[in-house]
């Protein structure tokens, strides 16, 4: 992934909503006095919530104002973290994790299944628009290879079925329930506990 | 102070300076990119990795503190081994470019990559190739050159205090870029030229000119503004090809404004390179011979006090100096002088008219008030020296007048003079924080000493400072900022009628013969008057001239400026003037001649001893007479600071269309609305 | 096999409830004001005692580095800071402390922010984890509703307030000081140490920084003792560790259990085996992605320690292994990870911008057996041209795993690797420019 460049259609204004704005004064609070700019990450991803999952550049520029720091300290940030997304992503934004402890599982699978339900390319939306899915690095769910994220959301313990399977809910505008997909409980060894039998049997 | 060995020299460091200071005491000379004096410590380029007893790893000298004990080897074949191997990766994704690069010559990547033997990298992969970033007029950008050194961006948060300058993105696709790639708004911004240690960031206006070795360096001294800053003019046969900071602690440190820089292409625009002589309305080429018997039959024909004379804002001394004598001896008159405004001066002690506390003291200063002066405009690099303050010290900053961005916090107040008047009265909060403060420094502008009240203000001040013991032995808290290379020079030469208002006489036309040395800002409705001007440019005084006689400009003769704390610094020819033109005090001399059969001065040498006798007399003279001040009328008026505009402020910046370019860059942002 | 009553996470799998009362059953917040009241000397002294490592990787004694923040507060408040990054390949342990075991975190945080001075404890979670931090969030809002964190902490006398901070996307801000950078709402660049932040940390205050682990150990550590904890595993590799077994096995898990357990035990027992049996292994990274891997042939008699990892030219890291089978290509493997540190280098430093993405696009092309005979050294080169001279440990996480590769696996890369160099040259000039147009004529 090269550097993530802001969309080339740009929107004229921005402006936080009323809750936004109120979330944003609440997390400004938590920082000693005069260190607001600590808010500057939680305010993008308010801004990308805000606007449909992604961040147009107008968006830095009210944080920048709202936070009293140089815009380009706001770029900097933006362009620096993956999850800030500079261009629109799909309604449902598929994450796959396709790092090795992934990929020795099968993760290659699950990507095929990205482009065959979702669209060929990484970063492009679906025909329907409504998703978008690309690679990314190791999410830290690692006992549960593979995986992928939906939007906030792990879909743990998967094959290439039953990432299509999910992907079909989600085309069809349905949320599939997250979490192991082969019915272990979180991160126990899948049949073959050794550990904890009390608190397992309570 | 920690003792510590460096390759088994013993050196003992002051508290809180780096190994690699360390290391340059002992003499040992460590490569480095990102690591600069005057900049903060980055310790990212990895060049200046040394080994140190006890530490299996090498460490970044630059970053590392000097402490007591430490035993530190730079020359043995593990150090060398760790630059190699930063070298290389230095070179992975730099293009060889070399022979196309600007930088090529003078670019620390070339230097030190012969130093360490590492002519190739072993990279084999494909260069990163980044995309050309706008950065304004003045910054041409190559960034595949870039080795991410962030200089540039240190630069511009910590000295210039304009936060444009970012790395966006990261790892191996990190780039240097301004917010939108905007031009950055800053007249220091050029300087980022100078600190980038490759070609990344290279002067836009100099591109592909000429190559370092080609050219002949002169040290000198910069006129774009009172401050005089130290500079090298760089000159390709007679063209000044570039301008280049030289260092001067107590003055511009290692940096120049823009306009130092680049006002240079004005030097060969718009030149007058021969005498002109007007017929009919229209200027017609002559002869030297045939100008100054015209000005010598003009001369007889009028009456003495029907001449007089100003000398402008870029004259070095020696021509204020023989034309003040020109003045007094040849036409024996003294209706001279070196104002182009009412501005009020009381030239009986010199420190009324010099910036007292030194741009050194600057850094001393626990508070400092500004009075009409708008410094980042007024005197750019002494504002980067308050910045400096505030960003070392947390130095208080007030200014009477809102002034914009001055790149630093200040508190300002209503710009009235009332204002002035009750805190010199000493009944304010601020009077009692002047009072309070040890090192304070009023920073007085030109707007202010132009004001009606302005005697009475200034006396207002300066007896509130005298009367709360603020004038000590190491300490001056008074200073007037000069916008003009030539004012100080010209004060001390006593170039200025303090028995007559000169301007007003001119004004209602009441002289027959008006004589303009580089002068151009002179405001009157020319009727009759037969006006001689002698300048270099073909500017505003020419326009209205009779006869132009061509001078030269500050790169093309020898002379002296006193900058603005009284400094007194000789320009050095660089190049010589153009065409028919010669130097400034040889045309004087020269007239004086046509006119008295007798030269004022044999040659520059006598002059220049006339000179400095004559500054002698005067500053002895000076401190004898001590005078009672006087009490004038007030009348509150509103201070409006009044700049000229930065880019167009003398007749070279007027003329040189880089100036032009960068007032438009400026206008841009403005009109588009990009920037709030 | 530790005995299910010296296991520290009950509830690692959820088998009961993250909530506080059912923490409360399970000994979170028993008597917590107790423990406090002892003091800090004894505090700081039962961790040193239990000889406690970090568990953020470095394994760094936690009581030691404790008891660097100033004794004094001066004019600087005191901050702690919670480790919840959790981004190195191959480790998902902290993921369940946050959902799971919420409390045990924020009752660590209150003894331990009691312990170092600290009024302000900020958690940094990576941004992925947003519904583990939601999580942690309602529990931490339990506990203000109970008194258990606030003004006068569960009666303890002092104040406390945490908050959590998102990342959002950056493996480096798990580095300590590019963590706090993150935090001060910075790009996440390492800083230069020193100074370290036990004296210039959090917004240039005192600021110890520990993984979640540890903190969440710390107050079961309190009440049994460290004699307890100390007498689990071996010298200076005590106690338990959530170990994170992924890859090839058939059962992939989180597992609690003794410092020291041997690594066939681990995988044989709790993981289920390998996939294909045990014959079929190829190698293990027993430590996350940045520790070396380790051969076979050496993981027949592997004990999981910092210590016994280290003799190994490996490390425990964060105990997150990962298993590889024999049907796994180790190149394209190690390649993988090389995409990794490539993708996740904050670029701040030389060796580390150009080295990472040059050691990837090498490993890419020796899986596909494309380079020549002379780059597999040169490999080794550069790795050794990056580790060591970077600003942070980031340089060495992201060589080690190179170096482990050619290390063990250097016949496997030369077999597919024997193309001649294509240009022999071994002129040496000594030029730059000369050089540049040298190589356009040999072209
Ligand atoms: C590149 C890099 C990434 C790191 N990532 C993490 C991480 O995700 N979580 C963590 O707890 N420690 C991480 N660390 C280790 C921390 O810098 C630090 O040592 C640790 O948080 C200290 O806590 P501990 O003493 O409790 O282990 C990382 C270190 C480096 C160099
Ligand atoms: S542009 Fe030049 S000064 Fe700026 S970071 Fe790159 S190499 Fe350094
Ligand atoms: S000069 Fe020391 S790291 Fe760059």
């Amino acid at each position: 992934m090269s550097l993530r460049r802001p969309a080339k259609n740009q929107p004229e204004i921005f402006e936080f909503s009323s809750s936004s704005m109120e979330e944003a004064n609440k997390i400004v609070s938590k920082y000693p006095k005069g260190k607001q700019q600590s808010a500057v990450m939680a305010l993008l991803y308010i801004a990308q919530k805000q606007n449909d999952n992604w961040i147009p550049l107008v968006a830095m520029k009210c944080i920048a104002k709202f936070l009293d720091m140089p815009y380009i300290k706001v770029y900097e940030v933006a362009t620096f973290y993956t999850m800030y997304n500079l261009s629109p992503v799909g309604k449902y934004f598929v994450q796959v994790c396709t790092t090795t402890p992934c990929m020795i599982r099968g993760a290659n699978k699950l990507v095929e299944a990205c482009k065959e339900k979702i669209s060929d390319k990484e970063n492009e939306l679906s025909n329907d628009k409504s998703c978008s899915w690309m690679e990314v690095e190791c999410l830290g769910a690692c006992v549960n290879a593979p995986m992928m994220q939906i939007n906030d959301d792990y879909y743990e313990d998967l094959d290439k079925e039953k990432t299509v399977e999910i992907f079909d809910k989600i085309l069809k505008g349905e949320d599939p329930k997250p979490g192991s997909y082969r019915g272990r409980l979180n991160t126990e060894p899948e049949n073959n506990r050794k550990t904890l039998m009390d608190e397992k049997n309570a | 102070m920690p003792k510590l060995k460096v390759n088994d020299i013993e050196v003992e460091v002051e508290d809180g300076l780096t190994v690699l200071q360390a290391c340059e005491k002992a003499g040992a000379e460590i490569p480095r990119f990102c690591y600069h004096e005057k900049l903060s410590i980055a310790g990212n380029c990895r060049m200046c990795l040394v080994e140190m007893e006890k530490s299996p790893k090498p460490i970044a000298s630059c970053a590392m503190p000097a402490a007591e004990g430490m035993n530190i080897k730079t020359n043995t074949p593990f150090v060398e081994k760790a630059r190699k191997g930063v070298m290389e990766f230095l070179l992975a994704n730099h293009p060889l470019d070399c022979p196309v690069c600007d930088q090529g010559g003078e670019c620390d990547l070339q230097d030190q990559s012969m130093f360490y033997g590492v002519d190739k990298s072993r990279f084999k992969e494909n260069k990163r190739a980044v995309p050309e970033k706008h950065m304004g007029p003045l910054i041409k950008t190559q960034m595949t050159r870039c080795i991410h050194c962030t200089r540039c961006v240190r630069f511009a948060t910590e000295v210039a205090g304009v936060s444009e300058l970012g790395a966006i993105g990261r790892g191996e696709d990190m780039q240097i870029t301004t917010y939108l790639e905007q031009s950055m708004q800053s007249e220091l911004s050029a300087n980022v030229i100078d600190l980038c240690p490759v070609g990344a960031l290279t002067s836009k206006p100099y591109v592909f000119e000429a190559r370092p070795w080609e050219l002949k360096k002169t040290e000198t001294v910069d006129v774009m503004d009172a401050v005089g800053s130290n500079v090298r003019v760089d000159t390709y046969d007679w063209e000044v090809k570039r301008v280049l900071p030289l260092i001067n602690e107590d003055i511009n440190e290692e940096w120049i404004s823009d306009k130092t820089r680049y006002a240079c292409d004005g030097l060969s625009n718009q030149r007058l390179d021969t005498p002109f002589i007007k017929y009919n309305g229209k200027f017609e080429k002559a002869s030297w011979s045939e100008v100054f018997k015209i000005i010598k039959s003009k001369f007889e024909n009028s009456s003495k006090d029907k001449v007089c004379g100003f000398v402008g804002d870029l004259t070095n001394m020696e021509t204020g100096y023989i034309f003040k004598e020109f003045f007094d001896r040849t036409l024996n008159n003294n209706n001279y002088d070196s104002r182009s405004d009412n501005r009020f001066l009381d030239n009986s002690e010199r420190e009324n008219y010099i910036f007292n506390s030194s741009i050194n003291g600057i850094e001393d200063a626990d508070l400092i008030f500004l009075i009409g002066a708008n410094p980042r405009y007024e005197a750019t690099i002494l504002n980067a020296r308050i910045r400096k303050a505030f960003v070392n010290n947390n130095t208080k900053v007030i200014s009477l007048n809102d002034s914009g961005d001055l790149t630093y916090p200040y508190k300002n107040l209503d710009g009235q003079t009332q204002t002035i008047k009750t805190i010199f009265e000493g009944s304010e909060e601020i009077s009692k924080e002047i009072i309070s403060a040890i090192k304070p420094m009023i920073i007085i502008g030109e707007s202010l000493l132009k004001l009606n009240s302005a005697e009475h203000l200034f006396n207002l001040i300066k007896n509130f400072l005298k009367k709360n013991n603020k004038f000590t032995e190491d300490w001056n808290p008074l200073n007037i900022l000069s916008c003009d290379a030539a004012t100080v020079g010209n004060f001390d030469l006593g170039i200025l009628n303090s028995e007559k208002n000169l301007l007003e006489e001119l004004k209602s036309n009441k002289f027959e013969i008006v004589y303009l040395v580089g002068q151009d800002n002179l405001e009157f409705n020319k009727k009759d008057e037969f006006v001689i001007y002698q300048g270099s440019h073909g500017d505003k005084g020419a326009e209205i001239a009779d006869i132009i006689l061509p001078g030269s400009a500050y790169t093309e003769q020898d002379g002296y400026f006193t900058n603005l704390e009284g400094k007194i610094q000789k320009a050095y020819k660089a190049s010589y003037p153009p065409g028919e033109a010669k130097e400034d005090w040889q045309i004087i001399n020269e007239l004086a001649e046509v006119m008295n059969n007798r030269k004022l001065f044999n040659d520059k040498e006598e002059l220049e001893s006339s000179m400095f006798n004559y500054i002698k007399l005067q500053q002895e003279k000076q401190t004898t007479e001590n005078k009672v001040q006087s009490i004038s009328d007030f009348m509150n008026e509103k201070l409006n600071i009044q700049i000229k505009d930065y880019y167009f402020s003398n007749v070279i910046a007027r003329s040189s269309k880089t100036m032009i370019e960068c007032n438009n860059s400026k206008l841009n942002i403005k009109s588009t609305g990009t920037e709030g | 096999m530790l005995k299910d009553q010296d296991r520290i996470f009950k509830n690692l799998y959820n088998d009961m409830g993250a909530d506080v009362k059912s923490a409360q059953t399970r000994g979170d917040w028993v008597n917590t004001s107790e423990l406090i009241a002892k003091g800090r000397d004894w505090i700081i002294n039962e961790v040193k005692d239990s000889q406690l490592r970090g568990r953020g990787g470095a394994g760094f004694p936690t009581g030691l580095k404790w008891s660097f923040a100033p004794k004094e507060v001066g004019s600087r408040p005191h901050y702690l800071v919670i480790n919840a990054d959790e981004s190195e390949p191959g480790t998902c342990k902290d993921r369940d402390i946050l959902r799971f075991e919420p409390h045990k975190l924020i009752e660590g945080c209150l003894i331990a922010s009691y312990a170092v001075q600290a009024h302000v404890c900020y958690i940094y979670i990576r941004g992925e984890y947003f519904i583990e931090g939601q999580k942690l969030q309602s529990a931490i809002d339990e506990a203000y509703e109970k008194n258990l964190i606030g003004k006068n902490a569960a009666g303890s006398g002092w104040d406390l307030d945490i908050y959590i901070h998102y990342g959002a996307g950056a493996y480096i801000c798990g580095e300590e000081t590019a963590l706090l950078e993150s935090i001060e709402g910075k790009k996440g660049q390492p800083r230069l140490k020193p100074p370290f932040p036990a004296l210039i940390g959090l917004y240039g205050c005192p600021t110890i920084i520990n993984n979640v682990e540890t903190i969440a150990v710390v107050p079961t550590i309190l009440r049994r003792g460290g004699k307890w904890f100390s007498s689990l595993g071996r010298e200076k590799n005590t106690g338990t560790k959530i170990f994170c077994i992924s890859g090839n096995v058939n059962n992939p898990c989180n597992v609690e259990e003794e410092m020291n357990i041997s690594l066939k035990e681990l995988i044989e027992v709790h993981a289920g085996g390998v996939v294909g049996g045990w014959e079929n292994l190829q190698a293990v990274i027993p430590g996350g992605s940045s520790m070396p891997l380790i051969p076979k042939e050496k993981c027949e008699t592997l004990t999981m320690d910092f210590d016994s990892l280290m003799a190994e030219k490996s490390g425990l890291g964060t105990a997150g292994v990962v298993v590889i089978n024999k049907d796994q290509d180790i190149i394209k493997c190690m390649a993988r990870i090389a995409r990794f540190y490539k993708h996740e280098s904050c670029g701040q430093c030389t060796p580390c911008r150009e080295g990472s993405g040059w050691m990837w696009r090498m490993l890419e092309r020796m899986a596909k057996g494309e380079a020549t005979k002379d780059e597999v050294d040169m490999l080794g080169d550069v790795t050794n041209q990056i580790a060591g001279h970077t600003i942070c440990a980031f340089g060495e996480g992201s060589s080690w795993p190179v170096q482990g590769l050619l290390r063990h696996f250097k016949k496997e890369i030369e077999e597919r690797n024997n193309l001649d160099p294509i240009v022999q040259k071994k002129n040496n000039i000594p030029y730059l420019v000369d050089q540049h147009l040298l190589d356009k004529k040999n072209a």
